[in-house]
């Protein structure tokens, strides 16, 4: 089932003092979720997603706007009605119940048509938990489970009752770096397998890129970006956008566009024909530069940091925004760390330019 | 998420504000009924077959019977002495006992802790009897020591200090011995203030035990001039005001209420936190 | 080096501790075996403390006396109609207090009134609203009468209608507590687990059964048995409601029983009371056993 989105806005009362106006924590949101997609909703903590995975799941009602399950409008429904399944992000599994409970929990609420008879409902049971592999763990108390466990059991609570849209909040949080790779991969498995809509709300940009069939960028509960998280990557529409993914992040330089060249400081480093003159923010990614006795950019040599296939040279440069510059090169080339000076070429398509006044995106 | 908050809810909403409005009127009525009768006339109550509630004539008449008929002066003095110096010698003694417990090392601190614990599960119901024997033994009968000496210890508040105590960190007690510190001025100078939140709430419980206490009063007193409020309203109730003075004795309930429920809005608060955290009544 | 700091301190702790352990010797310890001791030494005499000899007399004379039997029913009476009904009655209000906004500290203020008023005191004012005498029938009574029904002296009329205001009394009594500590423990249960609930379109009812109450419960348990307690060693405000003179009221109970043994009119048998009392820590025991027994099945502890 599609979730679309319309001109979604959700404002709060600002709280204590009286005079200040309302807190917009989602502002005029607009996007189409594809049936049967896994989307990664994705922004710095405070921009306003957690807001909009309980505007989606009916626990919180939008200002205005609209939200569709289907064709069906349910923005007057509450969560109750919505038919959706939540995966909390500290899984909020009863502590009191074992963990058959809990999953059947979400059954016993069925009333009328859509009551089940005890052997339905355990029969469910037993296929939501076969499902995220935890049949053997049934009779225990969420106490007594790790981390990862609990998460499973949240997912088959979540997922017994066929929700037609599966919403996660940032599952993976409470997890150990180990575990967290290993159920992010078991999320995507589950999700392929049942075909359900799901949403994932993370501040990790790894996390959303590696599993998401599309990612949502958004801050200030405003939509700076969707697509494919490659397309995102490679295209950013923005300066955040840019900044917010890949790791090492994005090196961010002071430069200028001047008759069909881009300078960064006195060094023209690329030809960028078509485009006006204008000051600009150039942002190179740390896989952009190109070691060259010859090179454009010259940076001043800082250090090298071997990390096996690749080894990482830290440089500076006046026009650069942060404090040193990252670049990641192959480790076959032979770099001499005690050199005063560094110089790169630059890819084309890794250097990206940007408006210095709107911070959106120039293409070349 | 107060959000979708349906409409039928509204009846239930209010049938919810009816309940508790109805048992903040049970809860009040009988003080809004002491400070009624009290400021009655003698006369005028005496004549109401049925009850007024209100009155239009109010008399502070009943306040001076209350001080002048009876001892009720007499009363509040020996309550407040009774209180302070029970609360005072209390908390030094707890303090020096929690201290010992949180801080110092010594033989047998375990065992002794652990008797201290067991204590804690003894009704004092259990212990009247021979204190009541003792401290007539002693001809302590009718005197503030008799009256103070068996409750200025309590295996409770040890505790509860003592848990506070130990939250102080380590390093704090090794820089104090480093620059020379003693023990007795590094729990004055550092752990007291520091856990002045949880002093202070022992002293309020304190305070409102010692202000209601009745049994063992009771028990240890005949003589009116060593009487606390709670024997002494129960002293009006059987012989005070001629029996039959109910406005008197109403100024006199009002005058013994007071200052408790003064305190209690003044530190509110606290006294509600500290109650939660470790207070039956009694 | 810190051993030096420890080397003198074995001593000076003991120094620390003195206060403390000479009063709760004197005042808890001591008079615990001494109480024992009281309640097997036969025909003890108060003037001349002396005694004839050593037996289980005093238990059976306690057991044969109809004022001790009279004070064990009142207080079974007591305890078993005002434990479940001021637990139940303070749950309620808790739920109400939590689902508002308005008001909220106002009222949780006004209910915890009660906790800091002094029982004699304001069980006087409970005596005059509910007494019937020549010159009024009393407040009470006349609201009883507006709805049509007869009118009745509750301190000095028939035993259920004492035994109601006592009742009466000891709920307005111990109600502040318990709502104190339940209103604690509901707004203590995370709202992650209610949101859980209502996605899952759980109803109110349902939540309240399988949420909210497994997780209180152990604060409930709580309070059952510090309320078991607590009744069990109900007096001052049988006092504040019925004067020194219990026996003649019908209205003892055990405790009360006790300290009448002690002192007053009837008092001077230190023996008999012992064995009074330890009766009555002996029954408040095996109940708070049974209770114990009961909440490891029932008690949901996180």
């Amino acid at each position: 089932m599609k979730v679309v989105l319309q001109n979604l806005t959700k404002k709060f009362p600002a709280r204590g003092k009286k005079n200040h106006g309302d807190v917009i924590a989602v502002n005029n949101f607009t996007f189409e979720i594809p049936d049967g997609k896994l989307v990664g909703l994705l922004g710095p903590s405070g921009c306003g997603k957690s807001t909009m995975l309980n505007l989606i799941s009916g626990l919180l009602k939008p200002t205005s706007g609209k939200i569709l399950f289907g064709d069906d409008d349910v923005t007057e429904l509450p969560a109750e009605h919505r038919g959706i399944g939540l995966v909390f992000q500290n899984y909020a599994l009863y502590p009191h119940l074992t963990v058959r409970q809990n999953i059947l929990f979400p059954l016993q609420n069925l009333k009328g048509k859509d009551k089940l008879s005890k052997e339905a409902m355990e029969k469910k049971v037993v296929d939501a938990a076969k499902l995220v592999q935890i049949e053997e763990l049934m009779d225990r108390k969420p106490g007594e489970l790790s981390g990862g466990q609990q998460q499973r059991v949240a997912i088959a609570r979540a997922l017994v009752k066929m929700p037609k849209v599966l919403l996660l909040d940032e599952p993976l949080s409470n997890l150990d770096a180990r575990l967290r790779l290993q159920t992010r991969e078991e999320i995507r498995r589950i999700q392929k397998e049942t075909g359900i809509t799901t949403v994932f709300v993370t501040h990790d940009q790894e996390e959303a890129m590696s599993i998401s069939d599309q990612i949502v960028l958004m801050k200030d509960g405003v939509l700076q970006q969707l697509g494919r998280s490659q397309e995102v990557y490679d295209n950013p529409a923005n300066l955040f956008v840019a900044k917010f993914l890949g790791t090492p992040p994005i090196n961010i330089f002071s430069g200028n566009v001047s008759d069909g060249k881009l300078y960064i400081g006195k060094d023209a480093v690329l030809n960028t024909s078509g485009v006006p003159n204008m000051e600009v923010y150039v942002g190179i990614r740390p896989e952009g530069f190109l070691l060259s006795e010859n090179g454009s950019l010259c940076c001043a040599m800082g250090g090298v940091e071997v990390m096996g296939r690749d080894i990482s040279i830290v440089s500076m440069n006046e026009a650069s925004l942060n404090f040193s510059i990252r670049s990641i090169i192959s480790s076959d080339s032979k770099v001499d760390e005690n050199a005063a000076f560094v110089h790169f070429d630059l890819k084309p398509n890794k250097v990206l330019l940007f408006d210095k006044k709107t911070e959106k995106r120039i293409t070349f | 998420m107060e959000d979708y908050k349906k409409t039928p809810k509204k009846p239930l909403r209010i049938i919810t504000y009816a309940l508790l409005a109805l048992w903040a009127i049970v809860v009040l009525f009988p003080f809004y009924w002491m400070l009624l009768t009290s400021v009655k006339s003698y006369s005028s109550y005496n004549s109401e077959y049925i009850p007024k509630f209100f009155t239009l004539s109010p008399t502070l008449q009943n306040y001076a019977d209350a001080f002048t008929s009876v001892p009720l002066g007499r009363y509040l003095l020996n309550t407040l002495i009774f209180t302070v110096i029970t609360t005072a010698i209390m908390l030094i003694v707890i303090t020096l006992a929690a201290f010992a417990f949180a801080r110092l090392e010594f033989k047998g601190k375990n065992i002794v802790f652990v008797i201290f614990l067991s204590l804690m599960m003894i009704p004092n119901e259990l212990v009247v009897i021979t204190n009541f024997v003792t401290i007539t033994n002693w001809d302590m009968r009718n005197s503030f020591p008799g009256l103070i000496l068996p409750s200025i210890t309590s295996v409770f508040y040890i505790y509860l200090l003592k848990e506070n105590f130990e939250q102080i960190p380590d390093n704090l007690y090794y820089a104090a011995k480093v620059d020379g510190t003693s023990d007795l001025k590094y729990l004055l100078r550092v752990m007291v203030p520091i856990s002045k939140p949880t002093l202070v709430t022992i002293t309020i419980l304190k305070v409102i035990e010692c202000w209601n206490s009745y049994v063992w009063p009771r028990l240890i007193t005949d003589d009116e001039n060593y009487f606390l409020v709670s024997n002494g309203i129960q002293e009006i109730r059987e012989k005070g005001f001629g029996r039959e003075n109910i406005p008197a004795m109403m100024a006199a309930v009002v005058v013994i209420s007071v200052p408790l429920i003064i305190l209690f809005l003044v530190f509110r608060k606290k006294i509600m936190e500290g109650v939660s955290r470790g207070g039956t009544k009694g | 080096m810190f051993k030096k700091f420890f080397k003198n301190s074995n001593l000076k702790s003991w120094l620390y501790l003195l206060p403390a352990i000479i009063f709760l010797g004197i005042f808890m310890v001591y008079p615990l075996i001494d109480v024992f001791v009281y309640s097997f030494e036969e025909g003890y005499n108060s003037a001349s403390q002396t005694y004839f000899g050593t037996g289980t007399y005093n238990y059976s004379y306690i057991l044969h006396d109809p004022y001790f039997l009279q004070a064990v029913k009142n207080t079974f009476i007591l305890v078993i109609i005002t434990v479940p009904l001021s637990t139940g009655i303070a749950l309620l209000i808790s739920l109400g207090l939590t689902s508002i906004q308005r008001f909220r500290s106002l009222l949780q203020t006004i209910y915890f009134l009660p906790y800091v008023t002094n029982t004699l005191a304001v069980g006087l004012v409970f005596m005059i609203l509910f007494k019937k005498t020549a010159y009024s029938d009393g407040l009470i009574n006349m609201l009883l009468s507006l709805f049509g029904g007869d009118t009745v002296d509750f301190i000095e009329g028939p035993y259920w209608a004492k035994m109601f205001v006592l009742c009466f009394y000891t709920v307005w009594v111990v109600l502040p507590f318990k709502i104190l500590i339940l209103t604690s423990a509901l707004s203590s249960v995370n709202p992650v687990y209610y949101n859980a609930a209502r996605v899952d379109g759980t109803s109110k009812f349902r939540t309240f059964i399988r949420i909210t109450l497994p997780m209180i419960s152990p604060m409930i348990f709580y309070l059952i048995i510090t309320g078991f307690i607590g009744a069990f060693k109900a007096y001052s405000d049988v006092v504040a409601l019925f004067g020194t003179d219990l026996n003649a009221a019908e209205m003892n109970t055990i405790v009360g029983y006790v300290y009448d043994m002690l002192y007053g009119d009837s008092g001077g048998y230190p023996s008999y009371a012992s064995a009074a009392a330890i009766l009555l820590f002996a029954i408040v025991l095996t109940i708070t056993c049974i209770n114990l027994l009961v909440s490891k099945k029932n008690v949901h502890y996180s």
